[in-house]
């Protein structure tokens, strides 16, 4: 008994030192945005044409309502960042949100976002609505690897992003296996993913970001999607090998 | 094939009065080693459950391919055929068969009772929860528009909430049980043959269950009985068959060596920078490791497992007798009414952390809190049979089951 006290003891100051040390930015640790896979159009198109088009192309929790919802989510904030960081490139960020698709639908839409739109890259946001209808697994696996099939076969870049963290509704939908998914297919089919899922959750635990919170206004989610920005912008300059601007502290 | 030890709970020496008709008692007693790991999984379950929760850390899932519902489900086998095996032979299959039918019934009624739990929750979260960022994931209520549809697909075991899985498999698994019984009774070889052909054409033809809205059974039973027939037909004289095979050296470099390599690749699952290391063609061999269908990587890792715990846990480790272990032991000894339990307390220590502190005090507190309340919960229930077993009313005519109920499947 008095060792399991002590052990107590000592994860409780443990504690208090670790939320001593606790930091409140959007900073992500390096092994969350490591890319071990190239975008080599965009390399091309930025140093070639200098201009970039990306299309991103996601559901629900790409987006927020409101009259300041379409400007403060993050594709549009990635454009931005972009911009800033990447001076004399035309950056176009188109947002294609498609509500409640589940990757299979949005498998289906890929070959018209590509003649549609001719994006250099796309940033496929799926996950989400799979694990809430309980897709298959391998039904799932089978639509991402259709998907960025299409999108390889055209030359286009892709990085996948999961699901957001969402404390509250965890215990009501199973990510796990559909976040797992996501990542063997990226690392098969060699395209970067945005952990989203872990980045959210790190900025949680680190009390970056206090997700459990309720409430109206879109304070929270505006800052949470601008740091998904920076995060992102600073994946796509490093596997498209980019040195951007240093990023200013646009916050 | 030897004779079975009797399934017998312990008693204190003065209720000992089991009727003669009964078989007779044989020392060797119950294999405490299948109560203390079942006791141990519906832990690891229970802290599994808990989402975010950092003491998970623990469970065997992130050291390996298979997770504590493999042992749930073989020590579930092993110990239903231990006990309705011994019915079927002494009063024959409509007894036994009934007996196990009675078994899936309760535990049906125990589903039904966690998901009116589980609602309970959820609704009131969806009350509470407010937050424009998380718009999508509020669709995750979308079932509640729809009560009528919900309630009747959940009872139908076609609408499972997250987590509430493991029990209607268990449902399915004993409902297909009595024939099963009966045929590993008489010809366990060719029970166990027809158990691997139905998980392979399982894998041939995507044979499953269909689940509401969409999609199918996430523990699939027509894959997942292989390892519940495997269990029962261990408890039926396989493991002695395979006695010789256990106890190789070779055998046990095998698993060994088998447990290591499944080890280095689950450190890539949480050290990305070590992924490098996986060679494609391995990645393109292993990838995915298919919980739904029981993958044989799965399947393999937890056989692996067996063959070094029994070889370093024997039967009759004295150890196993200790109070220190009697914790997970009663635990393991009162199975269904624990893992209810520890379903619901997964979903309250959820609760706990969104209402009072997601921090890790609150994850530390309510998993510790969480065991000790299974633990305390078994306890008093080994307390009321032991006091149920004294009474005078309960005599002989009490129904064998209920005598083994913690043991059972």
């Amino acid at each position: 008994m008095r060792m399991l006290v002590g052990t107590f003891a000592a994860l409780l100051s443990a504690l208090v030192i670790a939320s001593a040390a606790e930091h409140h930015s959007c900073d992500i640790p390096d092994y969350l945005l490591s890319a071990n896979n190239d975008l080599k159009r965009v390399t091309a198109v930025v140093k070639n044409d200098h201009r970039l088009t990306i299309a991103v192309f996601g559901t629900g929790s790409s987006a927020l309502a409101g009259p300041n919802g379409p400007a403060s989510a993050y594709p549009a904030r990635l454009e931005a960042i972009l911009k800033q960081r990447l001076p004399g490139i035309a950056v176009k960020v188109v947002p294609l949100v498609r509500s409640r698709q589940t990757a299979e639908d949005m498998a289906k839409g890929m070959e018209k976002i590509i003649t549609d739109e001719k994006p250099d890259l796309v940033v496929w946001q799926t996950g989400t609505i799979d694990a809430i209808r309980r897709v298959e697994p391998e039904e799932f696996r089978s639509a991402l690897d259709e998907g960025i099939e299409i999108l390889q076969n055209s030359r286009t870049d892709v990085i996948l992003m999961n699901m957001q963290y969402s404390p509250r509704t965890e215990i009501m939908v199973a990510l796990g296996p559909y976040a797992d998914t996501m990542r063997v297919v990226a690392q098969q089919r060699e395209v970067p993913l945005f952990d989203r899922l872990s980045i959210m959750h790190n900025w949680s635990d680190t009390g970056a970001f206090d997700l459990f919170a309720t409430g109206n206004d879109n304070v929270l989610a505006s800052k949470v999607h601008d740091c998904i920005a920076h995060g992102m912008a600073a994946m796509i300059l490093d596997a498209a090998h980019l040195r951007g601007n240093e990023q200013k502290t646009v916050q | 094939m030897r004779p079975m030890a009797p399934y017998k709970f312990r008693r204190p020496p003065e209720s000992g009065k089991i009727p003669a008709m009964h078989a007779p008692v044989i020392t060797t007693g119950r294999d405490l080693r299948l109560d203390l790991f079942r006791g141990i999984a519906l832990w690891l379950i229970f802290l599994d459950h808990i989402p975010s929760n950092l003491v998970a850390w623990v469970t065997i899932r992130n050291y390996g391919f298979s997770d504590a519902t493999e042992i749930f489900v073989f020590v579930s086998g092993y110990t239903a055929a231990f006990v309705y095996g011994r019915q079927m032979r002494e009063r024959g299959f409509v007894i036994a068969g009934a007996q196990i039918l009675r078994r899936a019934w309760q535990i049906y009624v125990a589903h039904v009772f966690l998901f009116a739990i589980y609602l309970a929750e959820i609704t009131y979260l969806a009350n509470s929860f407010e937050n424009p960022l998380y718009a999508e994931e509020t669709n995750i209520l979308d079932f509640l528009k729809q009560p009528d549809a919900t309630i009747i697909q959940a009872l139908l075991l076609k609408f499972k909430p997250a987590n509430m899985d493991v029990l209607p498999l268990y449902i399915v698994l004993l409902l297909l049980f009595p024939p099963i019984l009966w045929l590993l009774m008489r010809q366990p070889s060719q029970a166990l043959a027809a158990s691997v052909l139905l998980y392979v054409l399982t894998w041939h033809f995507n044979w499953n269950l269909p689940s509401y809205p969409s999609g199918h059974w996430f523990f699939n039973p027509f894959a997942w009985q292989l390892l519940f027939v495997f269990g029962a037909w261990c408890a039926l004289g396989g493991a002695q068959r395979l006695s010789t095979v256990l106890e190789s050296r070779a055998t046990l470099v095998v698993a060994a060596a088998y447990l290591v390599f499944a080890f280095l690749i689950s450190l890539t699952w949480y050290l990305p920078a070590a992924s490098p290391y996986v060679p494609q063609w391995l990645e393109e061999l292993i990838y995915p490791i298919d919980k739904v269908n029981l993958d044989v990587l799965r399947f393999a890792h937890f056989l692996a497992l067996a063959v070094v715990i029994v070889r370093f846990v024997p039967r009759d480790w004295p150890v196993l007798r200790s109070r220190w272990l009697q914790p997970p032991i009663i635990c393991g000894q009162h199975s269904l009414e624990i893992f209810c339990l520890g379903v619901f307390l997964s979903f309250a220590a959820h609760f706990a952390m969104t209402e009072v502190s997601p921090a890790l005090w609150m994850q530390v507190l309510a998993s510790a809190l969480g065991i000790l309340i299974m633990i305390a919960a078994a306890g008093l229930l080994t307390w009321y049979k032991r006091a149920e077993g004294r009474s005078p009313t309960s005599g002989p005519k009490k129904p064998p089951d209920a005598d083994l109920a913690g043991g059972e499947a």
